[in-house]
């Protein structure tokens, strides 16, 4: 998966880029690169400035500093409709004024190539996309979907350096949206095009990335693998936005203990160096380990007795809240997937052990 | 089994207004009109049916070369007022914002507060021989004396258009205003430049727009009775002067009755021919108006 990444070229390479709007920063001199061949999603909030980055690589904004370098040359001056980087829009943005094959075809038309290679080619891009003959049919006769693939096979055929995704699967139903994911992933499998995808849906970035960017308020929390993202959080912000978690705000107590408002004690282990001041600290519900017997959880550093509040059901994601008897901190749980504890009632007493390494603090 | 339910007889009640309207003042006149043109005056209040009036036309060079010159003017105003809307509704519908636009839209309407004929004769103090342009010109030194600007065929296009200006600009501003913004970064993204986008993705999505323009500019100009008069003088050679002139001065309602219907089915034919041609369809063009 990252093998590539250090010996493939970059395709992608911006440099100390911002841009400043009157009250704001949008991006806040940020570099990143993306080699060949790789799926890199930039994964943020809306209004983290992500969008921005993206237009600024297409070339629609200009940026106040820094430089953008696609395929090895400098994008300084280069309008949207001379570089080598072509977007899927948010909204698609697909011509209803055509037919599918001419919005396939134009930017191959606007290249200057015959009518019969245009077709060709368009026709050879849909089959690839899993549309075979549909060139014919007008916008407002394809589902969701359909529009999807078009949208991506209208880019490609152009042979793109750079495909830019901006958040192409927010207008579809949930279902779709995940046999969606999937598809993209296989595809750029498939055709090799370099991928950058912004989102703010988690779990696109982690699903079809090789590697994510958080970005938040201008900047990146935290390049990585979408295992680091959520295995190692470097921030505070991306252990929140990465992933569900628990989060109990308190105080360090030494270099491996740590104290919630509420007054729990936890075991932990601190992300940086230090061993007193305020901290955050994420459990994530899945590493929660759950029983009826107090001797099951025995090997687990922290061990609290808790009494069940509510069971959210909801197929391999349920989870139930339980709260610690002595403080009263509420934690969510993650239920086996085996079934186990299904039958939890509220009121019961459980007894919930997680590991002093499943316990990530953060200073703050 | 017809029984008037509530229901209905609220819709007819509204109805009622339109239908007696289009009765009363279109329908009504418009058949008396047809049977006034198809009679001959045979003696004092004596008429019989007879194709005589529009035999007259076809026969008679002057009706007919007014009524082509008047149908060509016409479209050359449609045109020239579609080219110069154009860029402004462009302006006001994407590129201005909030207040300014608010401002440049109330700055088009505004001068249509002050009535027609009141506009006009504002072109007159502008263009006659001791009116402001052409002192202006003698000043400056352009022409060597303040030069006559009325009664040009150039002056009757300019007042044509500037009375009928508005109603391609409404239009062509709601026909752009639909377009996605994202549509144009799109074909700008594939590598289209302005000239292929203003043609493949601009114009197409406003096709009805300016359909609707097309039609009412054409309309109102063909119709148009009183720049030409004012503006062209006895030169102008209006069409609707020769209507004007056998209703009111000749006292030949049945002449003028048919060059009514002359020009109603001129203009008829023209709208649906420049439909045919750009391929658009009534519905859509009248639901933008």
């Amino acid at each position: 998966m990252q093998t590539s990444s250090n010996t493939a070229p970059i395709d992608l390479s911006v440099q100390e880029v911002s841009k400043h709007y009157t009250n704001f920063t949008a991006v806040n001199r940020l570099s990143l690169d993306v080699p060949k061949g790789s799926f890199f999603s930039i994964l943020g909030p809306s209004g983290c400035g992500k969008t921005t980055l993206l237009r600024m690589i297409a070339g629609f904004i200009t940026p106040d500093e820094g430089d953008i370098v696609i395929g090895g040359k400098s994008m300084r001056n280069v309008a949207p409709n001379r570089r080598p980087v072509n977007m899927v829009f948010q909204h698609l943005a697909l011509f209803p004024m055509m037919s599918v094959g001419e919005n396939v075809g134009y930017g191959l038309a606007r290249r200057g190539l015959t009518k019969g290679e245009i077709s060709k080619k368009a026709d050879a891009m849909l089959e690839r996309v899993g549309l075979p003959g549909i060139a014919g049919k007008r916008i407002d006769q394809l589902s969701g979907g359909q529009k999807q693939r078009v949208a991506i096979a209208r880019s490609l055929v152009l042979e793109p350096t750079l495909l830019l995704l901006d958040e192409p699967l927010g207008a579809l139903d949930l279902k779709l949206r995940e046999h969606m994911k999937l598809e993209l992933k296989q595809l750029q499998n498939e055709v090799g095009t370099t991928f950058v995808y912004i989102t703010h849906d988690q779990s696109e970035a982690l699903v079809m990335s090789d590697r994510v960017a958080v970005m938040n308020k201008g900047q990146f929390e935290q390049v990585g693998t979408p295992q680091e993202l959520y295995y190692h959080p470097k921030t505070a912000f991306v252990a929140g936005f990465v992933g569900n978690s628990n989060r109990l705000e308190g105080v360090l107590t030494n270099a491996a203990e740590g104290k919630t408002a509420s007054g729990l004690t936890l075991a932990l282990t601190p992300t940086q160096p230090a061993s007193s001041g305020a901290t955050s600290m994420f459990i994530r519900p899945e590493t929660i380990a759950l029983s009826r017997q107090e001797t099951e959880i025995a090997s687990f550093a922290n061990r609290l007795p808790c009494k069940v509040e509510t069971l959210f059901f909801d197929g391999a994601n349920s989870t139930v809240q339980v709260k610690e008897v002595a403080t009263g901190t509420q934690l969510h749980v993650a239920l086996p997937h085996t079934g186990q504890h299904s039958d939890l009632v509220p009121g019961e007493t459980v007894f919930i052990g997680i590991r002093a390494e499943h316990v990530q603090a953060f200073q703050g | 089994m017809n029984t008037l339910t509530p229901k209905r007889l609220t819709l007819y009640l509204l109805l009622a207004p339109a239908i007696l309207w289009l009765l009363l003042l279109i329908i009504l006149p418009h058949v008396g009109m047809g049977m006034i043109s198809f009679r001959e005056r045979i003696g004092p209040g004596e008429f019989a049916g007879s194709l005589k009036q529009y035999r007259t036309f076809f026969e008679e060079p002057l009706y007919w070369n007014t009524f082509v010159r008047t149908a060509v003017m016409s479209l050359i105003a449609t045109i020239m007022a579609l080219v110069m809307a154009f860029p402004v509704a462009w302006t006001i519908a994407k590129v201005a914002k909030g207040r300014l636009k608010a401002l440049m839209l109330a700055a088009t309407l505004l001068p249509f507060w002050a009535s027609e004929l009141v506009r006009t004769l504002g072109w007159l103090i502008l263009l006659r021989g001791s009116g402001v342009i052409p002192q202006f010109l003698a000043f400056i030194g352009v022409t060597d004396q303040p030069v006559e600007l009325l009664y040009h065929d150039a002056t009757i296009l300019v007042g044509l258009i500037y009375s009928s200006l508005l109603f391609m600009l409404v239009p062509l501003i709601n026909a752009l205003e639909t377009l996605d913004d994202s549509l144009i970064e799109a074909a700008y993204d594939l590598g289209g430049n302005r000239l292929n986008i203003l043609r493949k993705i601009i114009i197409p999505h406003a096709a009805p727009g300016i359909a609707a323009g097309s039609i009412m500019v054409f309309m109102l100009t063909l119709g148009n009775y009183l720049t030409p008069v004012v503006l062209g003088g006895k030169s102008s050679m209006w069409f609707t002067e020769q209507i004007y002139t056998q209703f009111i001065t000749r006292f030949n309602w049945e002449q003028g009755a048919a060059f009514a219907f002359l020009l109603l089915g001129l203009s008829s034919v023209l709208v649906w021919l420049g439909l045919k041609i750009t391929g658009q369809r009534f519905a859509d063009a009248m639901r933008r108006t």
